[in-house]
């Protein structure tokens, strides 16, 4: 009753003008670490937006429960606005650091931000933390998506027996294209006569039109196919049932198809979240910006055991790994 | 006091409430969802009312949401008058906001007060080509506009992507790795002015002058006329001698052009800049529907636009604070939009019969034949309902 | 370059695509016919799919039959329908607007269900492609029609019936009377109410199934937003068609194979740009009916609702 007094006394609001809106505190004493988070897709989307859900629950088990670290999410943040509310709202809250997981948020972070000094706030992927616009409390994290693209695409041009490989993306830009140019060109590096298809789809989420993308790569020779972003569990589903191998990233999409899955590109924003919660505690509250490469770990190749892999593509794409982490391999855009 | 009891419950303030009590019931409905997650519907509730109206930044938010509804409502307005069904809100709100940020790239030293009206009306010109070209095919070449309206989103959508990926992209992102679709900022200069410290900006004005401008040239002038004319009866307009092809394009192109303002006001209010996440959706926040449903709750009249609106502009960020507060998967925010629109509309029967029953006890010079069906076309049918 | 795009291979991966794409159009596009020509515009269609889509994945899954799947669907998506037609028919709610609240809500409960149910994205072993004898075998033709999975023959064979319900039978006539002129059906003693109600209720399954056809027998999985989109096409190919179940045919082959395609374009990489081929389909649709002037008309008492007098 007492928020329907409220509504009745704000209807004169335009001469209200009061304060400010207030800043978060951080975190002190046996008080849990709180992380807020916004996604734009669902946490269990086995891609972009499950890669930061399954880190933060690494993080929080290494931390030793909700006890020590706290986090609330709000998934399906696809509109711009409402995820900017979600983030402001957060703020206000006294959350000691709040992610915008999703490009296209970096408008209503930079505006946001200056507005809670003592919060902190993390952008991604992107590496601009605006430190240049004067901002310095948000902390930027990127993934160097075509490193494990690029291993993949070894193994595909090692594993396939027509030459034909096919991919499935959303829109050309973006960590979608950075790791598909990865693949194409692992890929290529390891089977020159191997002809790369790449069908863009135009959406991030019609299924359908992912899986028939999928069945025209199989029908044009493919007996290889990778693909990105939430809609492929369409293309899985073809690549299954013409025992066409599949390649996956961001998160692990081998529970889809055991049989035909090779290996996944794993995202683990774990190491960047602890060194982000390290730095807050030190009282550096953003301008900074970290990358998840093979190198660092944050990027692994998770390999499907119930898959026989040949252990000499097995040992091919170790070495391009380690290739890639010592510099050997330059497989940057 | 009986007598004046009767006269309030039959008087047009009740019609008013029907929308707020179809609500207060889908909202029953939406507590026993959220019993059924574990969540306490009054807290649930009671984080809704903040979040919509609890606080000056509250009521700001909702004011903004609510812009771009009532820019794309007053539109609706302005098509079902006319006769025809614009659900292309989305691809016109997109075309119109890219219009506008070129404008606004192209001149980042103008004067804002030139520069800015200028980008309002590249956007306003921008909606009304989309919306005028299945307007014109509507006319010329009998082209449903439903299906003409829904494909001209997709390719809006297309377009944009297109323009987001290479020609317009900020040149910051081209030296990035992960190049993010979006435009540069704006000029600071150009942002519309804020009523601080909240975010509700000059915008949400004009999107209220708009409504207003509309309501008297659908109402106060011969253009207004015709439109209503060609939405309530083709044949008689025609008879008439009105031109009947060419405002059928108008009002669907006009239609457009409200969308297309409230994308350049998205632009230069909200966002600052243009950018895509692959669909309309991410940057109109469904506008273009949920303007529909603005437009349908205000009885597709440009002023009762406005208080509905503002209704439903509260509901979507209202119901946004909701799943923060008791954090229920996002999915029951649109599964309780989705119910409170059933719910609204269903009352439409109480609706007529009440002002059925007025119009027989009190015969109104004012009663708008053309309020009761849907759309107007219909009306000259059931004129005697 | 153009010329990659006309060999045997691409064609008849043009065929057999643009047929299996098709296959949800037609479910709802034929049962929004039936809705649309008895005077009722169900703009919600894409709700009943996602809701068909849901309980269809979610009953094969948890019983291991897809035919319970099928019944699933079809039983949500009457229970849809019904809701719209009370909504819209007894209620006299506006219906462009009920029917997006219906999208609204099937989008949201079947994603809400599927969070709570499932919690996980899943696959089901669905409809498996089932060769018919002799047919089959015919060259190049066998394989491209007859080496589908039931449920896209199921969309098939619904076209001529459709046809012959609406065109020949009682009760097609009494929707097209419904849909035309209802105060002439209603002093002919046709119950204007129920007729309308049958072919909301007979739309929602139909929407149910299409939605079934995408989660248990095209993509064998489901996710949130399923069908993103897909319902709304489906109306649009009602206007394509004309309000005829063989006009749907042709508007859902002529946008799927479009689509399949740009597919094909992007695949042999012809230089063209991504999101122009992948417009395509929505520019062609379009320009097909300027072509094809089309002098049908709407049914006269569509989007009205019907008031008895007295």
């Amino acid at each position: 009753m007492r928020k329907l007094t409220r509504i009745a006394s704000v209807v004169l609001l335009v001469a209200i003008l009061t304060s400010a809106c207030g800043g978060g505190g951080g975190s002190s004493g046996d008080q849990p670490f709180r992380i807020a988070v916004v996604t734009p897709s669902a946490k269990n989307d086995l891609a972009f937006s499950q890669s930061i859900y399954e880190s933060l629950l690494k993080v929080q088990q290494a931390m030793g429960g909700p006890e020590k670290l706290e986090f609330v999410i709000s998934e399906n943040m696809f509109v711009v606005d409402d995820a900017g509310a979600a983030i402001r709202d957060y703020a206000s809250q006294g959350y000691d650091l709040v992610i915008g997981h999703g490009s296209q948020y970096g408008g209503v972070l930079q505006e946001i931000a200056p507005d809670f000094p003592k919060t902190s706030f993390a952008h991604g992927t992107t590496v601009d933390t605006f430190v240049d616009k004067g901002i310095t409390n948000v902390f930027a994290y990127e993934a160097r998506s075509e490193q494990g693209g690029y291993v993949n695409g070894v193994m595909a041009g090692a594993l396939t027996k027509s030459n034909v490989i096919g991919v499935v993306g959303p829109i050309e830009t973006g960590d979608a294209k950075l790791y598909v140019d990865g693949f194409v060109a692992g890929a290529k590096s390891q089977n020159p006569n191997a002809q790369v298809n790449v069908n863009w789809i135009g959406s991030f989420s019609d299924v359908a039109l992912a899986s028939e993308a999928a069945q025209t790569h199989v029908k044009a020779g493919a007996d290889v196919m990778a693909g990105t972003a939430q809609m492929v569990v369409g293309a899985i589903g073809v690549a299954k049932e013409n025992n066409a191998l599949w390649f996956g990233t961001q998160a692990s999409q081998t529970s889809l198809a055991p049989d035909v899955v090779v290996a996944n590109q794993i995202y683990d924003w774990s190491g960047v979240i602890t060194e982000i919660i390290d730095l807050i505690g030190k009282g550096t509250l953003g301008g900074q910006a970290f990358q998840i490469t093979l190198a660092n770990k944050g990027l692994y190749i998770e390999y499907n055991t119930a898959y026989s892999l040949p252990d000499e593509v097995k040992d091919l794409a170790d070495a391009t790994v380690d290739a890639i982490v010592t510099g050997a391999i330059s497989v940057a855009p | 006091m009986k007598q004046r009891l009767i006269e309030f419950w039959n008087s047009p303030v009740i019609d008013a409430l029907l929308p707020v009590l179809a609500t207060l019931a889908a909202l029953l409905v939406g507590a026993l969802m959220l019993l059924a997650l574990g969540a306490n519907p009054l807290v649930a509730y009671g984080a809704l009312l903040d979040g919509a109206f609890g606080s000056l930044n509250s009521i700001a938010d909702t004011l903004v949401r609510a812009t771009p509804l009532l820019f794309v409502g007053v539109g609706i307005c302005i098509a079902f008058r006319g006769g025809v069904t614009n659900i292309g809100g989305e691809g016109q709100l997109v075309v119109g906001a890219l219009c506008a940020t070129m404008v606004g790239l192209t001149f980042p030293d103008g004067p804002a007060l030139v520069v800015v009206p200028l980008a309002l009306l590249a956007g306003f010109l921008g909606g009304a080509v989309w919306g005028g070209i299945p307007g014109l095919l509507k006319a010329h070449f009998n082209v449903n506009e439903i299906l003409s309206t829904v494909m001209m989103n997709q390719i809006a959508v297309q377009g944009m992507n297109f323009l987001l990926i290479g020609p317009l992209i900020d040149p910051v992102q081209l030296e990035r790795a992960s190049r993010i679709p979006q435009t540069a900022r704006i000029s600071a200069a150009f942002d519309l002015p804020r009523l601080a410290p909240t975010r509700l900006h000059l915008g949400t004005f004009l999107a209220i002058v708009m409504a207003v401008l509309v309501y008297i040239l659908l109402w106060r002038t011969t253009l207004g006329y015709r439109i209503r004319a060609v939405g309530l009866n083709r044949e008689a307009a025609r008879y008439a001698g009105i031109n009947v092809p060419r405002h059928i394009a108008l009002s669907l192109a006009l239609s457009g052009a409200m969308a297309g303002l409230a994308g350049a006001v998205q632009i230069f209010g909200v966002n600052f800049r243009m950018f895509t996440d692959g669909s309309a959706t991410g940057f109109t926040g469904s506008a273009g529907f949920h303007g529909i449903v603005a437009a349908l709750f205000g009885q597709l009249h440009p002023l009762g636009t406005i208080p509905a609106s503002f209704f439903f502009g509260g509901l979507l960020v209202g119901a946004n604070r909701l799943q923060r507060a008791v954090q229920v998967p996002a999915a029951l925010i649109v599964t309780l939009n989705g119910l409170v629109v059933v719910f609204v509309v269903g009352t439409e029967l109480w609706r007529q019969q009440r002002a059925r029953r007025r119009v027989v006890e009190r015969p109104s010079e004012h009663d708008e034949p053309s309020l009761t069906a849907i759309p107007p076309t219909a009306a000259s049918l059931e004129g005697k309902a | 370059m153009i010329s990659e795009l006309f060999t045997a291979q691409v064609l008849l991966g043009i065929l057999t695509s643009g047929i299996r794409l098709a296959t949800p159009y037609l479910y709802a596009g034929i049962g929004e016919t039936f809705g649309q020509r008895s005077g009722v515009l169900n703009l919600g269609v894409e709700g009943q799919m996602l809701v068909g889509a849901f309980a269809a994945f979610y009953v094969a899954r948890k019983t291991g039959n897809l035919w319970l799947g099928v019944l699933a669907a079809l039983l949500v998506g009457a229970l849809m329908g019904l809701a719209m037609a009370f909504i819209s028919i007894t209620l006299r709610a506006k219906q462009g607007i009920s029917g997006i609240g219906f999208f609204l809500f099937g989008l949201g409960l079947s994603d809400l269900l599927f969070q709570t149910l499932l919690g996980s994205v899943q696959t089901v072993s669905g409809f498996r492609p089932l060769a018919i004898p002799l047919l089959s075998k015919i060259p190049v033709l066998g394989e491209v029609f007859f080496n589908q999975n039931l449920l896209v023959y199921g969309a098939y064979l619904l076209v001529p019936i459709a046809a012959f319900v609406m065109d020949k039978t009682t009760f097609g006539l009494k929707v097209r009377a419904v849909g035309e002129n209802p105060e002439a059906a209603d002093s002919l003693g046709v119950n204007v109410s129920l007729v309308r109600y049958i072919t909301v209720t007979l739309g929602g399954m139909l929407s149910g199934l299409a939605g079934a056809s995408l989660s248990i027998a095209l993509l064998n999985v489901f996710q949130q937003n399923l069908t993103s989109g897909l319902g709304f096409i489906a109306v649009a190919l009602v206007y394509f068609g004309g309000w005829r179940p063989w006009g749907v045919l042709a508007g859902a082959l002529l946008f799927s194979m479009v689509n399949a395609l740009q597919l094909w374009v992007q695949v042999l990489g012809l230089p063209i740009p991504s999101e122009f081929a992948v417009m395509m389909p929505y520019v062609l649709t379009i320009v097909a009916l300027v072509v094809a002037v089309q002098r049908v008309r709407p049914p006269t008492a569509l989007t009205k609702p019907f008031i008895r007098e007295g």
